[in-house]
């Protein structure tokens, strides 16, 4: 296990530390300016707007402007962030990112909150199951998909340093941070957390919890699993995933998307053409959410660490 | 200066026709209703350096109704952006002048467009981005009237008022057709004017091919505070060549060679 991972790991949503990485990175880089519409609340914005009134812009419930606006302080020299749910960001707005931030490659930084089933109660019209699905395909888009709060501080900063347009994927539910300040997020990485010659589970986002949940219990029944954290949807880290390949013989993946278009299927196409091995995707099954207790959803929809065991179990039997 | 302006609009407008024969495709009608728009801003009102496409303190242009790119590629080697040669292989595979304005490819294109909507909420963006920054450079958006059919410019226009962005200024490219017919037989647009009043923008009502009309509509609009102007031109689609003037046909196909000939004689009659 790499000595990063945390002990006693607190649970923090995504969006929180995303709150509070804005307001820090706020002081030292005057250029940022954040935009919201209509849910600072809920995508903690409004920390900056609290720190920082005159570059914080309300955009009303208005998505597509949002991202309209934002790519013209882009183009005029400021680092936007935009942000709303996932659901609105990648879905309302997707052919305003698409022409008017990915294709002129304008440097918006759009961090997308309450991705994923466990937005909970709220239901499926606001749980954003296919968002990375539709970022991925843009060119010029880079993704990424931090797993606690250390990593999200991380990407966050990340993703202002690096010049065009990124997608930030966040979440609503507090979920445990596994990383200390040791631990290093470098855009286009992945990090093996955990080393097995058995099966390699590559997981991203609240998965990465499960998936060393996971090992731990395969490793009491002498499976020995290489866990791997793909934060960087894109560019996918194609090294180390066919590097893990070769050694365990067989791949499972974890994600709380649908299992088309996202991590799994990121990973499925680089094993195919490059190093084909047994792989088994762990994700949401093609189907919308509902309404629900986050940790029951990811109980109904098979997003758990037992869900990660029976996928292994299934794919060593192909081996 | 009026008269030169004028020259410059008629000399676009053959650049124009020229410039879409080898393309064999592309669209003159939306083209030649603004080329004196664009005349009037990038050769009296537009503070810009050709040889600085990228200074910072310049005025920005956005074509929002991002399909008469021709105007613009014409205006923009006229200027002296890059060589008029260049505008004869608009389209063409590999070359850097595309179907619709690449930021990224063409000097002097301030923002990427050809998606109708998109380019007034950019401009605003920018204009924005100007009061933040404490810049006084000015932000134009030209619009077509389909155009004003998207719920964005909508959405644009509400956010360009509530943030007092009087360093917008946008344009109505007032022809009164797009694709499928007029206006009002697509989707009613009127009462235009009222519209923008309503939405808090300061409105001009102008004759789009008056060049005197349209120099002093942009010089009331920089001197108005506190809010956006719309400058509501009213045009003729397909201005300058007798057979295409208001045929909705002329929309998007481009002439022949042959039809080109027939447009650049009365072209230059008119000069
Ligand atoms: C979002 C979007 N929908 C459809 C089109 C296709 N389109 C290109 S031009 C046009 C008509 C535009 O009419 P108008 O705004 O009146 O332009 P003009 O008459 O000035 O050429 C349409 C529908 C587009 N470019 N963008
Ligand atoms: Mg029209």
């Amino acid at each position: 296990m790499a000595d990063y991972i945390l002990t006693d790991q607190k649970k923090v949503a995504t969006r929180d530390a995303y709150g509070k990485a804005l307001v820090e990175l706020g002081k030292e880089k005057p250029a940022i300016v954040v935009l919201d519409a209509d849910l600072s609340q809920s995508t903690k914005t409004v920390n900056f707007a609290k720190a920082y009134p005159e570059r914080f812009f309300n955009m009303g419930i208005a998505e597509q402007n949002l991202m309209g606006f934002a790519a013209g302080l882009a183009a005029a020299g400021k680092l936007p962030f935009a942000s709303t749910f996932a659901v609105f960001a990648t879905g309302r707005a997707f052919e305003q990112i698409r022409n008017s931030i990915a294709y002129p490659k304008l440097n918006v930084k759009i961090a997308a909150t309450h991705a994923g089933l466990t937005v909970g109660e709220d239901g499926a019209s606001h749980q954003a199951i296919e968002d990375l699905a539709l970022m991925r395909a843009l060119p010029n888009m880079t993704v990424l998909v931090p797993a606690d709060a250390e990593e999200t501080r991380q990407v966050v900063r990340a993703a202002a340093a690096h010049s065009g347009p990124v997608y930030i994927r966040l979440g609503r539910l507090a979920v445990p941070t596994l990383f200390s300040t040791e631990y290093t997020f470098t855009l286009g990485k992945a990090n093996i957390l955990r080393e097995g010659t058995d099966v390699a589970i590559i997981a991203n986002g609240l998965m990465v919890s499960e998936a060393l949940k996971a090992a731990a219990e395969l490793s009491s029944q002498q499976v020995g699993c290489t866990v791997v954290n793909c934060a960087s949807l894109k560019p996918l880290d194609e090294e180390t995933i066919i590097s893990v390949a070769k050694t365990t013989g067989a791949v499972v993946t974890a994600e709380e998307h649908n299992i088309i278009g996202g991590l799994g299927s990121a990973v499925a196409e680089v094993l195919a053409e490059k190093y084909p091995v047994p792989l088994r995707r762990v994700g949401i099954k093609d189907t919308f959410g509902e309404s629900g207790r986050p940790e029951e959803l990811l109980i109904k929809y098979g997003l758990t660490a037992q869900d990660i065991v029976n996928a292994v179990q299934e794919v060593l039997k192909l081996k | 200066m009026l008269t030169a302006i004028r020259q410059m609009a008629n000399q676009i407008r053959q650049d124009i026709i020229e410039m879409l024969v080898p393309a064999k495709s592309g669209h003159p009608g939306g083209s030649l209703s603004a080329a004196d728009i664009l005349a009037v801003l990038y050769f009296s009102v537009l503070k810009i350096d050709p040889q600085n496409p990228q200074w910072p303190d310049r005025d920005r242009f956005v074509l929002s109704k991002g399909h008469a790119a021709p105007v613009l590629y014409a205006t923009l080697a006229e200027k002296g952006y890059f060589p008029r040669e260049e505008l004869l292989k608009l389209r063409q595979t590999g070359h850097f002048l595309q179907g619709h304005p690449d930021m990224q490819k063409v000097p002097g294109v301030d923002m990427s467009t050809g998606s109708l909507g998109q380019g007034i909420s950019a401009a605003a963006g920018m204009a924005l981005a100007g009061k933040i920054d404490k810049k006084s450079y000015r932000v134009y958006a030209l619009l077509g009237d389909g155009e004003l059919a998207e719920g964005l410019v909508w959405e644009a226009a509400m956010a360009a008022a509530h943030y007092r962005l009087d360093n917008l200024v946008a344009i109505l490219d007032y022809n009164g057709l797009q694709i499928d017919g007029k206006n009002e037989e697509v989707m009613t647009i009127a009462p235009v004017a009222a519209k923008w009043q309503a939405f808090g923008w300061n409105v001009i009502e102008v004759d789009g091919h008056n060049v005197e009309q349209l120099l002093q509509a942009f010089e009331a609009a920089a001197n108005h505070q506190g809010r956006p102007t719309i400058i509501i031109a009213k045009t003729v689609k397909g201005k300058g060549v007798s057979f295409m003037e208001n045929q909705v046909g002329w929309h998007g196909s481009a002439p022949n060679a042959e039809q080109a000939e027939a447009a650049l004689k009365e072209l230059r009659e008119e000069q």
